[in-house]
């Protein structure tokens, strides 16, 4: 009796008994879900498109992060320090075709897979050796300020950060489902023998992609980096977005989106309201006992593509 | 140079003049697996040429071999050469190939399960660079081709049918506005009506359209109705070669591949053990 009365009644008191707090609550939840979204955002790219769990985007971020900082040290201007790393991560890409995945074409998805660990290992160590292993704040500008709505508490970078999302998203989507060259993404994503046979060349798009896929990676980085300052433990929030994928869908860029949203809000308010009973600290596996419950009963995700079956 | 240019010229007054060609090619897979022992054909402008054989006698291969769909696979064209207008192909990717007006319809259909009809079709002019109107003309020739696809255009291809599937993956191919379509197996899985739709559909759009078709095909019948020439392979060879009417009339093609006879309908098993053994060559 004790037991459902802290598990379900009491928690729901809690949340009607100040309806403010809760809002502040699944706010804060929202804009973290936004970052969460945006390194989801990098893994659905890829997974889409070249059907490869990209197990090193995770080190993507970091390694888009550490340049960006490394280039700020030097005294670069910030707009052309934005502007090489995206160039870095472009020429990345662009590596890693030639070096990774042109020679494993036609391989088990799980090969791919393994690759994709051995180019985490790579990245991470690289852009340690390149600028540095130690925690370095990161600061493009963004202002940082709380403020207050209707009694609400608010940070600007939060803000801007989902605004950042909401843009890129839109980006996409547009970019995706209007243009040729996102058709010829989606197509290869659905049969790389077809799309080859209808001259759609597979090493431009993935040379694409994988580009896009850095490019999201960077701007993931800039938001973490700016909140928590850029280092190591920057590639393991790659380990947050396994749940937020499996929450949308592996296949789905609102999927991304809105997972990591879920992810988000559930996390804080699971923090809140349910941690006395389980001692604390439920935020850092709440997330992934979701993805459990939902590999249990909607394995695509909520917005992954259904498995065609025709009878 | 002087002689080159003589070529040209001697070239551009035969008129029939084979689009494509290929000379004594052989294929091996993975370094180790020969699938074509010495394949030689040829496509004159306009045709309908026709490629038969039973299951693995190595027609797949062949149309991969030109479309250069092979590397993919880790096949290699390791002898011989394929022309394609007087130009060595054999080394060009399939993009490329389709640029310049070779693509092929792969066996099975492989449309985009999760793009719709329209999309499917759209993807096939991924190559062209001559405007959005001319692409947007095109579809429309390709709608008026296969009425069925306009109804279905927003329907997602994986869930379109057998016959629309395969309408979808040929409409595709148009699209990237084609000199030559490789056809591979177009009767595959289909009922004997919609098999007689798209071998008509075909046999129009070489018609109208001028678009050559080296079509691989087990349904012999069906192949040697439109066709104009016909190979056949076996194991790897071709062993027997002709005019569509020819090939339908010669005795051994009726026994080994229409299941007719002189002498009416016999079981396989009577048949006798060297008549069945009997080789072209």
């Amino acid at each position: 009796m004790d037991l459902w009365n802290v598990l379900f009644v009491a928690p729901f008191a809690d949340m009607i008994g100040s309806p403010r707090f809760l809002l502040e609550v699944i706010i804060g939840g929202l804009l973290t879900g936004v970052m969460y979204s945006l390194v989801a955002l990098g893994f659905v790219l890829i997974f889409k498109a070249s059907g490869v769990f990209n197990f090193a985007q995770g080190a993507m971020v970091l390694f888009a992060a550490l340049t960006l900082v490394g280039l700020l040290e030097h005294g670069v201007q910030v707009l052309f320090a934005l502007a090489a790393t995206g160039i870095i991560m472009v020429l990345l890409a662009i590596a890693i075709e030639r070096l990774i995945l042109s020679p494993l074409v036609n391989q088990e998805g799980i090969i791919l897979f393994m690759a994709t660990i051995g180019l985490d290992f790579v990245l991470r160590g690289a852009g340690q050796i390149a600028w540095g292993s130690n925690v370095k704040p990161l600061d493009v500008g963004i202002p940082d300020k709380p403020f207050e709505v209707a009694g609400i508490l608010l940070n600007s970078f939060d803000l801007f950060a989902a605004a950042i999302a909401a843009v890129l998203v839109t980006v996409l989507a547009v970019f995706f489902q209007k243009t040729g060259v996102g058709r010829a993404l989606r197509a290869v994503a659905d049969d790389h023998q077809a799309a080859l046979s209808v001259g759609i060349p597979l090493r431009t798009i993935w040379a694409i992609v994988w580009s896009v896929a850095g490019i999201v990676g960077l701007v993931a980085g800039i938001m973490w980096g700016a909140k928590s300052g850029v280092q190591f433990s920057l590639s393991l929030i790659a380990l947050k977005a396994l749940p937020v994928l499996i929450l949308g869908g592996f296949t789905s860029v609102p999927g991304a989106i809105i997972g990591g949203l879920i992810i988000g809000v559930g996390e804080k308010i699971a923090e809140i309201y349910w941690a006395p009973p389980f001692g604390g600290a439920i935020e850092n596996w709440f997330a992934y006992m979701l993805a459990l419950v939902f590999l249990l009963f909607r394995p695509q995700g909520l917005f992954g593509e259904r498995i065609i079956e025709r009878v | 140079m002087t002689s080159q240019s003589g070529r040209q010229e001697a070239a551009a007054t035969d008129a029939a003049r084979p689009l494509l060609t290929v000379n004594n090619i052989e294929v091996i897979y993975d370094h180790v697996i020969l699938v074509l022992k010495g394949v030689s054909l040829e496509v004159p402008e306009g045709g309908i040429v026709a490629l038969l054989g039973a299951n693995g006698a190595g027609k797949t291969t062949t149309l991969k071999a030109i479309s250069n769909l092979l590397r993919a696979e880790r096949g290699e064209v390791t002898k011989g050469s394929i022309e394609c207008m007087g130009e060595r192909v054999d080394r060009l990717s399939p993009n490329d190939l389709v640029r310049r007006g070779v693509i092929q319809v792969m066996e099975g259909r492989h449309c985009f399960e999760h793009l719709t009809v329209e999309e499917n079709l759209l993807t096939g002019a991924y190559t062209r660079r001559d405007g959005r109107a001319k692409v947007r003309a095109d579809l429309e020739k390709v709608y008026h081709y296969f009425p069925r696809l306009k109804e279905r255009r927003d329907a997602q291809a994986g869930y379109a049918s057998g016959g629309e599937q395969q309408m979808t993956a040929i409409g595709r191919a148009l699209m990237a506005n084609p000199k030559m379509i490789l056809l591979d197996e177009p009767s595959m899985g289909l009922a004997p009506q919609l098999v007689e739709e798209i071998f008509e559909i075909v046999e129009t759009l070489n018609k109208k359209e001028g678009v050559s078709i080296l079509l691989a095909e087990q349904n012999t019948m069906a192949a040697l109705k439109v066709a104009d020439y016909g190979y056949i392979l076996e194991n790897g060879r071709v062993v027997m070669d002709g005019e569509a009417e020819d090939l339908r009339q010669n005795e051994d093609v009726k026994e080994f591949y229409l299941g007719l006879s002189s002498s009416g309908r016999r079981s396989f098993r009577d048949v006798k053990h060297y008549r069945r053994r009997k080789r072209w060559l």
